[in-house]
């Protein structure tokens, strides 16, 4: 990453991201929560944006921001008692241990890694060679995937299904 | 792709890049370094202020959009302010301002005050990709149709975040509908775009215009029913009268923005029309072939006939505005997922077969004539087929009243008979 412009974009995205993320964790209100994930998902993206992946940042924004979390916002209304805060939860202490652990984890790999540096991106990265990629070599493994998300969307649906919505739909 | 007349001279109008360039060049040889880079953001605001946002967004958004709908529902609409009343959105625009922007006690007041922040910084992101002339888009980068599509789903959140900071369970019923909404309306949407990029093989908004002007023909004829499904995605996406649930003022006050005043409705106002035009600029992108119009655009501006396009679709959505009944919510949700998402699934199904003939004849280019006049035949007899199929039928017009029952209208579980 050369020149002025690419790491000041880095840094501000980093400050960004992180903050977001700190905010995820220490914001009281569940829906603050999710707002401040959502600002983090946009910082992810803008990182892809960094490294030339432009379909994958992209791809990023809709499916995370776009899908997922307005997802979760729906989830969070429906939910009931989902407006009380997370104050008295017993469940910090546990959650802390396991960020150190997975901190020094995450640490660990990126201090051992040898990180390779391109001057350029590499050719092969834009939608058209990931399209022929998933449709040609992994095929199969892309099919199984939307079948088993299809199945998944139908069994969530019959699940939640009460009888006395199959005989109001049955009637109109 | 016919050779292009466009010069590089300043005088050239068909690409105001020129000018501007003209004008930077001849500053950086005056000015000390840097200077230049503040003097193109200020011209960019002045002429996108002057050329797109005055003419545009005041004077055929707010006042055309009432006049027009004055119009069609036999009323006057304003005509009081400056000539015919031209100067009426300016007006509305000062009174806003004065106004006093309350804000709920018991609101939540950081998430309340930069919901309009987040609802506008999108619908001017959108403009970034879309292009008005040949080399006249300020961002061309290979996947713009995914940008546009990835940004016009922020202003969802921002929507919600008002609705929710408000504290009113009016605005809290808007914000999950529109959430509803949202989540029902992306899928039919996204599905009749894939239709347009099957077709072109490409998600680049300069390369579909591009495809339009090799072949001479506009997506709308390869891919009405992509149109159609766009076109009510789009206006249920942005909650245009026919479908907008969020804010039925008869049902929950004014939605999401019950508990908003000032300036900070206004900002919601006034982005609303920016969200429909830039939805319309997008659509004419796509379904209408951009800036070109089977060579006319050596000889007229592209940009002009680019805006005249936009302002085509725009009126289209002033008149589904103006005359249609609003739907009831789950109308909307069955709609979407019964008819929409069907829809746009058999549209891929039928564009990629077309596409894979196609690439068998070496992209013909007659044979795009052909998949276009299939593709009208087919779409109206799928819709026709499919409404069918899920019972709707056309309605006759009563000549005396009936009970609900009679008309095949809802009756709640409880009180059938």
């Amino acid at each position: 990453m050369e020149g002025f412009g690419p790491s000041f974009a880095f840094w501000v995205l980093a400050a960004l991201t992180l903050v977001a993320a700190g905010g995820v964790m220490v914001s009281r209100n569940l829906l603050h929560a999710v707002l401040f994930l959502i600002l983090t998902f946009i910082g992810v993206a803008g990182f892809f944006v960094l490294l030339s992946a432009d379909f994958i940042a992209m791809a990023q924004v809709i499916i995370y921001v776009g899908a997922i979390a307005v997802l979760v916002l729906f989830a969070v209304l429906l939910t009931p008692r989902s407006g009380r805060d997370n104050g008295e939860t017993r469940w910090a202490l546990p959650g802390i241990l396991l960020a150190v652990c997975l901190a020094a984890i995450f640490l660990f790999v990126v201090h051992d890694t040898a990180w390779n540096t391109v001057d350029e991106a590499p050719a092969g990265l834009d939608a058209r060679a990931l399209g022929t990629a998933l449709l040609t070599t992994w095929v199969v493994p892309f099919e199984i995937a939307s079948v088993l998300l299809t199945a998944a969307l139908v069994g969530a649906i019959m699940l939640t299904r009460s009888p006395e919505e199959e005989a109001e739909d049955a009637l109109v | 792709m016919t050779p292009f007349l466009v010069s590089d001279k300043w005088y050239d109008i068909r690409d105001l890049g020129n000018l501007s360039r003209e004008i930077l060049e001849a500053a950086d040889r005056i000015l000390p370094f840097g200077v230049v880079y503040v003097l193109a953001a200020l011209i960019g605001f002045v002429a996108s202020f002057l050329l797109f946002v005055l003419p545009s967004q005041l004077i055929v958004g707010v006042y055309g959009e009432r006049r027009i709908i004055g119009r069609m529902q036999s009323r006057l609409g304003p005509n009081r302010v400056g000539p015919f009343g031209l100067l009426q959105p300016i007006a509305d625009a000062i009174k806003l301002i004065q106004k006093e922007a309350l804000t709920p006690t018991r609101a939540d007041r950081a998430v309340m005050y930069i919901a309009p922040i987040v609802f506008v910084m999108p619908a001017v992101l959108l403009w970034a990709v879309i292009p008005f002339g040949e080399n006249m888009v300020i961002a061309d980068i290979p996947v713009s149709l995914m940008y546009f599509l990835a940004v016009s789903s922020l202003p969802v959140i921002a929507t919600f975040m008002a609705g929710w900071s408000a504290n009113n369970k009016y605005s809290l019923f808007g914000a999950m509908r529109i959430v509803s909404m949202a989540i029902s309306y992306e899928s039919p949407l996204v599905l009749a775009l894939l239709g347009a990029v099957v077709m072109t093989g490409t998600i680049s908004l300069s390369g579909m215009v591009a495809w339009a002007d090799e072949f001479n023909i506009w997506m709308v004829f390869v891919q009405p029913l992509a149109l159609v499904i766009y076109f009510i995605c789009v206006s249920a996406e942005l909650n245009r009268t026919p479908v907008d649930i969020a804010e039925a003022e008869s049902e929950i006050v004014a939605g999401y923005l019950t508990e908003y005043s000032g300036m900070k409705w206004g900002l919601f106002y006034g982005m609303d029309i920016g969200y429909a035009l830039a939805a319309s600029g997008f659509a004419a992108t796509v379904f209408l072939g951009g800036w070109t119009f089977f060579g006319l655009e050596q000889w007229v501006p592209g940009w002009l006939i680019f805006i005249a396009k936009t302002h085509l679709f725009y009126f289209l959505f002033i008149w589904t505005r103006g005359t249609l009944p609003r739907l009831r919510a789950d109308q909307l949700m069955a709609f979407a997922w019964k008819f929409l998402l069907p829809l746009g699934v058999f549209n891929l199904l039928i564009v990629s077969t077309e596409r894979m003939l196609w690439s068998e004849q070496d992209y013909a280019k007659g044979l795009i004539y052909v998949f276009a006049l299939v593709n009208i035949v087919l779409s109206v007899a799928l819709v026709y087929a499919w409404a069918r199929f899920n019972g709707y039928r056309p309605e006759q017009t009563p000549t005396r009243p009936r009970l609900v029952k009679q008309a095949g209208g809802y009756i709640p579980v409880g009180e059938r008979s």
